[in-house]
C-alpha cells in the first residue's frame, strides 16, 4: 500500500478547442515518492504539469493537493502552497544572476512590501539576508555556487538545467515537478543528475513526480510509474510492472510489435 | 550666478529623468511597452496646478496631489490594460494617453484648448534636484529588493515568474502605480515652472519623447535615464540653429542609434563605476602618451 | 439624418479601412507597428497634389502615380530603417520606426512649410439628392475606389502566387523560406502595396477636406492602426471591417454625443476592444504555451 496521497487528481479532463488532450484521468502521488510520467510525445504529460500548477484549468474534475482542492487556483497562489515545477524547454530569467535567480524562488517566503524596501528596514535587511543564506544553499546543493554571479543565459545547458532545480527548490516546495530534465544532457551528467534527484526526496523530503523519456532515468529512479497514451492513462504501476505491459508495448512500439 | 538659459536647460534635464527614470521602472524593468507616459504628467501637471490656484496649498503637498492623483489613475487604468501583453498594451496605453488629452482640451477646468494660466513659479534648482535625487534613490530601492527582482522576472519570463509564485498582474499594477507616480512628480514641478499649461504639450510625441529618452540612455539602467534625459534635453538645444532640422535629425537618430546600439548607450543593469574608471584609464594612458611624447 | 450619418461615417471609414490595411499587411509578415505609414499617407497627399498643381498631371494619372511614388517610399524605409533590425528586438524595431515617421514629417515640414496647401477640386462639385441622404461626388468616387482598391487586395492576396506566398510568409517566415520563398522580396512587396494603399487614402482625402499639411498624417495614422487592431491585427478583412466600424463609430460619436471628443470615441473604442477581445473583432484567439 502506497504511503498517503500528497495530490490527488480525481477524473481530470482538459480539451483545447475541442482537443481532449487528457480524459478522465485518475491519478495519485504519495508522500516523499518518486513516481514518473511517461508516454509518446503529445500524449498529455505537460498538460497534466500544466494543470498541477494551475497554467491551465481541467475542463472537469478535480484536483487536491495536501487535501485541499487546487483546481481553479492560479500559479502564484500554488506555488505558495508547495507545488513547484520546471519547464520542458527551459524558462529561466536570462538576464539576471544565477543568484538572483534562485533569490526569485524566494519570492513567496518573503513579505517585504513597498514601503519596507523603500525604507529598507530591519526587518526587510534581515529576511534579504535569510533568503540570500538560502539561495546560496540552494545552489550549493546544485552544484553551481562558483557561477552564482553569472547570467543564467551564459551557464551551459545541463547546468541551465540544475539551475532552473535550484530555482524551484528556493520556493521550499512539497512536491516538486521535474519536466524533462535530462533531456539534452550526456549520459555523465544524467548520472549525477539521477542522483540529485534522489537526494531531494531523501535529504529534503520534497515528493517528486516526472516527466522523462530517457528510460535509464525512468527506470532507474522512480518507484512508480503512470504511462499516458492519447490522454489516456493506460497503465500506472512499478517500474517493472510497465515494462511488461502489454498495452505500453503497443504504445510505443505499435501494434504489430 | 548661473545663466538663466543654463539654468532652464538643467530644470527641465532634471524634470525629464524623472519621467525618463520612472518610464524606466516601467519599460525597461517590467518589460511593459507604455507609450502614453505624457498622460501621466499631465495629470500631475494639471491636478498640481489646480490644487495650488485653487487651495494654495505650500508647494510640496501640491506635488504630492499630483504624483498621488497621477499614482491612482495609473493604478486604475493598470488594472484592466496590463492584462495585454506587448504591442496590444503600446496601443491601449497610447489610446489612454490621447483620451487624457482630449479630455484635458474639452474640460473648463483645466482652461481647454486656452490652456491653464497664472499658475505661480516655484519650482527651483533646489526642488528640482531634491526631486531626482528622492526618485532616483527610491525606484532604486525597489529594483535592488524582491520587489525589483520580482519585475525583472516579469520582463524575462511572465510565465516562469507566475510559477514562481509571482503575483504578474499585481506586480504590474503596481510598478504602474509607481511609475504615474513620479510621472505625476515631474509633471508638477513641470507646472510650476513653465506656469502654463496646454494639452498639447503632452501629446503622443511627449511620450515618444521619453520613450526615447529611456531607451537611448539604456533600458533598464538609472543612469541611462539621467544621460538619455540630459541628451534629448540639450542636443535639441543646441540644434536651435538648425531648428528647422532639429526633429529631422532626432528622427534620423532614432534610426541610426537602432542600428548601431540597440541597447543604449550603456547598457541593461550596467553600473556606472567601471565604465567611468574605464574612460579615467583611457585618459590616463593618452595622458601618460602625451607625457611621454613630450620627454 | 441618422442614415446621412452613416453614409458619412462610411466615407470616413472606407479610408481608414485602406489605412489600416497597410498595419495590418506589414504586421501580418514582420509584427511590427509601422509608425512610418501615417507618414506614407501624407506624402501620397503632397504627391498627388504637387502632381496635379505643379506638374499638371491629370487627377487619375496623377492618383496612380502618387500610389506608386509611396511604393517606392515605403519600400525604402523598410530598406533602410527596418531591415537592418529584423533580428534585433522589437522594442528597437519600434523604436526605429518611430524615428522614421519624425523623420518624414519632418522632412516634409522643413521642405513644405507648416502652411496648409489646398488640393484643388479635380471635379466640378455636384451634389445628388436620394431620398435618404445626400452624396457629393468627391464621395462617390472615394467609396468606389476603396472598394475597388480592397476587392482587387482581396483578389490578389487569395488568388495570385504572391498572394499565396505572402499569406504562407505571415504564417512563418522560416518555413516559407524553407519552402523557397524569398521572404525579403515578399517584405517588400508587403510594403510596396501597403504603402500604395496608404497613398490612395491620402489623395483621397485631400480632395475630400481639400487640404493637405506635413501633420496631416499623425492622427489619421493613430486611427488607421487602431482600426486595424479593431478587426484583429494581421487580419486583411479586419482591416478593412475595422476601419469602415471605426469611421461610422466617430461620425456617430461626433454627432449624437459630442464633437469635441470626436478623437477620444475612436480611442475608448480602441481599449473598449482591446479589453473585451484583445486579439480584435476578427482576430483568432491564441494560447499561449507554456
Amino acid at each position: 500500500m502506497p504511503p498517503e496521497s500528497i495530490l490527488t487528481a480525481a477524473g481530470i479532463c482538459h480539451s483545447f478547442g475541442g482537443l481532449m488532450a487528457l480524459e478522465d484521468i485518475d491519478f495519485r502521488i504519495g508522500r516523499k515518492e518518486i513516481v514518473s510520467l511517461i508516454g509518446p510525445n503529445g500524449a498529455g504529460k505537460t498538460t497534466m504539469f500544466n494543470l498541477f500548477t494551475g497554467h491551465y484549468n481541467p475542463t472537469r474534475g478535480e484536483i487536491y493537493f495536501n487535501n485541499r482542492k487546487i483546481n481553479g487556483l492560479k500559479p502564484y497562489q500554488i506555488t505558495p502552497i508547495g507545488i513547484a515545477r520546471t519547464f520542458q524547454n527551459i524558462r529561466l530569467f536570462g538576464q539576471m544572476s544565477v543568484l538572483e535567480n534562485v533569490l526569485i524562488g524566494q519570492h513567496c517566503r518573503t513579505r517585504t512590501g513597498l514601503f519596507g524596501a523603500i525604507l529598507r528596514t530591519p526587518g526587510c535587511k534581515k529576511e534579504e539576508a535569510r533568503a540570500r543564506e538560502l539561495a546560496l544553499e540552494m545552489l550549493s546543493f546544485v552544484r553551481l555556487e562558483e557561477k552564482k554571479d553569472e547570467k543564467a543565459c551564459n551557464l551551459a545547458y545541463g547546468e541551465q538545467r540544475r539551475l532552473e532545480i535550484a530555482r524551484a527548490l528556493a520556493t521550499d516546495p512539497l512536491l516538486l515537478l521535474l519536466d524533462e530534465p535530462a533531456a539534452g544532457m550526456n549520459p555523465q551528467e544524467t548520472i549525477s543528475l539521477m542522483e540529485l534527484v534522489r537526494q531531494i526526496r531523501d535529504q529534503m523530503g520534497i515528493t517528486i513526480l516526472l516527466i522523462e523519456h530517457d528510460m535509464k532515468v525512468v527506470m532507474g529512479i522512480s518507484e512508480r510509474v503512470a504511462v499516458l497514451n492519447y490522454g489516456k492513462k493506460i497503465a500506472e504501476g512499478t517500474p517493472r510492472e510497465v515494462q511488461n505491459n502489454e498495452e505500453v508495448i503497443r504504445a510505443y512500439l505499435g501494434d504489430s510489435a | 550666478m548661473i545663466n538663466p538659459y543654463y539654468m532652464q536647460l538643467i530644470i527641465l534635464v532634471g524634470i525629464n529623468t524623472i519621467m525618463a527614470a520612472s518610464l524606466n521602472l516601467i519599460l525597461g524593468y517590467t518589460g511593459q511597452l507604455s507609450i502614453g507616459h505624457a498622460a501621466f504628467m499631465s495629470l500631475g501637471a494639471y491636478s498640481s496646478a489646480l490644487v495650488t490656484l485653487h487651495f494654495g496649498f505650500p508647494f510640496i503637498i501640491s506635488l504630492l496631489c499630483g504624483a498621488l492623483f497621477s499614482a491612482i489613475f495609473g493604478v486604475i487604468i493598470g488594472i484592466p490594460t496590463l492584462k495585454l501583453k506587448g504591442d496590444y498594451l503600446a496601443i491601449a496605453t497610447l489610446g489612454f494617453g490621447e483620451i487624457v488629452r482630449i479630455v484635458c482640451l474639452n474640460l473648463d477646468i483645466t482652461g481647454g484648448a486656452m490652456g491653464l494660466r497664472g499658475i505661480p513659479k516655484k519650482t527651483t534648482l533646489l526642488w528640482v534636484v531634491l526631486a531626482v535625487l528622492v526618485t532616483v534613490f527610491i525606484l532604486n530601492r525597489i529594483i535592488k529588493s524582491r520587489i525589483g527582482r520580482a519585475l525583472i522576472a516579469i520582463r524575462e519570463d511572465e510565465t516562469a515568474a507566475d510559477s514562481m509564485g509571482i503575483n504578474s498582474t499585481y506586480y504590474k499594477i503596481l510598478c504602474f502605480g509607481v511609475g504615474a507616480f513620479f510621472a505625476g512628480l515631474g509633471g508638477g514641478l513641470f507646472a510650476h515652472y513653465m506656469r502654463f499649461l496646454h494639452p498639447k504639450t503632452f501629446d503622443f510625441m511627449k511620450s515618444i519623447e521619453h520613450l526615447c529618452m529611456v531607451v537611448l540612455g539604456g533600458l533598464g539602467n538609472m543612469w541611462g535615464a539621467f544621460i538619455g534625459a540630459s541628451i534629448l534635453t540639450v542636443v535639441p538645444e543646441l540644434l536651435r540653429s538648425v531648428a528647422d532640422l532639429r526633429l529631422l535629425i532626432y528622427g534620423a537618430v532614432l534610426v541610426l542609434m537602432m542600428r548601431l546600439r540597440p541597447q543604449g548607450i550603456l547598457g541593461p543593469q550596467t553600473d556606472i563605476a567601471p565604465a567611468i574608471e574605464k574612460i579615467r584609464l583611457k585618459f590616463k594612458s593618452i595622458w601618460h602618451r602625451l607625457a611621454r611624447g613630450k620627454t | 439624418m441618422f442614415i446621412q450619418q452613416l453614409m458619412n461615417g462610411l466615407v470616413l471609414g472606407s479610408t481608414y479601412a485602406l489605412i489600416a490595411l497597410g498595419y495590418t499587411m506589414v504586421y501580418g509578415i514582420i509584427e511590427l507597428i509601422n509608425f512610418a505609414h501615417g507618414e506614407i499617407y501624407m506624402f501620397g497627399a503632397f504627391a498627388g497634389l504637387i502632381l496635379v498643381t505643379v506638374l499638371k498631371v491629370p487627377f487619375f494619372l496623377a492618383f496612380f502615380l502618387a500610389m506608386a511614388l509611396a511604393s517606392l517610399l515605403g519600400i525604402t524605409v523598410e530598406y533602410l530603417a527596418y531591415r537592418p533590425l529584423r533580428r534585433s528586438t522589437r522594442l528597437a524595431a519600434l523604436i526605429s520606426a518611430i524615428g522614421a515617421s519624425i523623420f518624414l514629417q519632418n522632412l516634409a515640414l522643413w521642405r513644405m512649410g507648416a502652411q496648409p496647401y489646398t488640393f484643388p477640386s479635380p471635379f466640378e462639385p455636384k451634389v445628388y439628392q436620394t431620398a435618404f441622404f445626400t452624396i457629393s461626388r468627391v464621395e462617390i468616387i472615394i467609396l468606389l475606389f476603396s472598394f475597388l482598391l480592397m476587392i482587387g487586395l482581396s483578389l490578389f492576396i487569395q488568388k495570385t502566387k504572391i498572394g499565396k506566398a505572402m499569406r504562407a510568409t505571415a504564417q512563418d517566415k522560416d518555413t516559407a523560406s524553407l519552402m523557397g520563398i524569398n521572404i525579403n522580396k515578399i517584405i517588400t512587396i508587403t510594403f510596396a502595396i501597403g504603402s500604395a494603399l496608404g497613398a490612395a487614402a491620402g489623395v483621397m482625402v485631400g480632395i475630400y477636406f481639400r487640404t493637405v499639411t506635413p501633420s496631416m498624417g499623425l492622427m489619421p495614422g493613430l486611427k488607421g492602426f487602431v482600426a486595424a487592431v479593431l478587426g484583429g491585427i494581421g487580419n486583411i478583412p479586419g482591416a478593412m471591417m475595422g476601419g469602415i466600424l471605426l469611421g461610422i463609430t466617430e461620425v456617430m460619436g461626433a454627432a449624437y454625443i459630442s464633437s469635441q471628443y470626436r478623437d477620444a470615441v475612436a480611442f475608448a473604442l480602441l481599449i473598449m476592444v482591446l479589453l473585451l477581445k484583445p486579439t480584435g473583432l476578427l482576430g483568432r484567439p491564441t494560447q499561449e504555451k507554456v
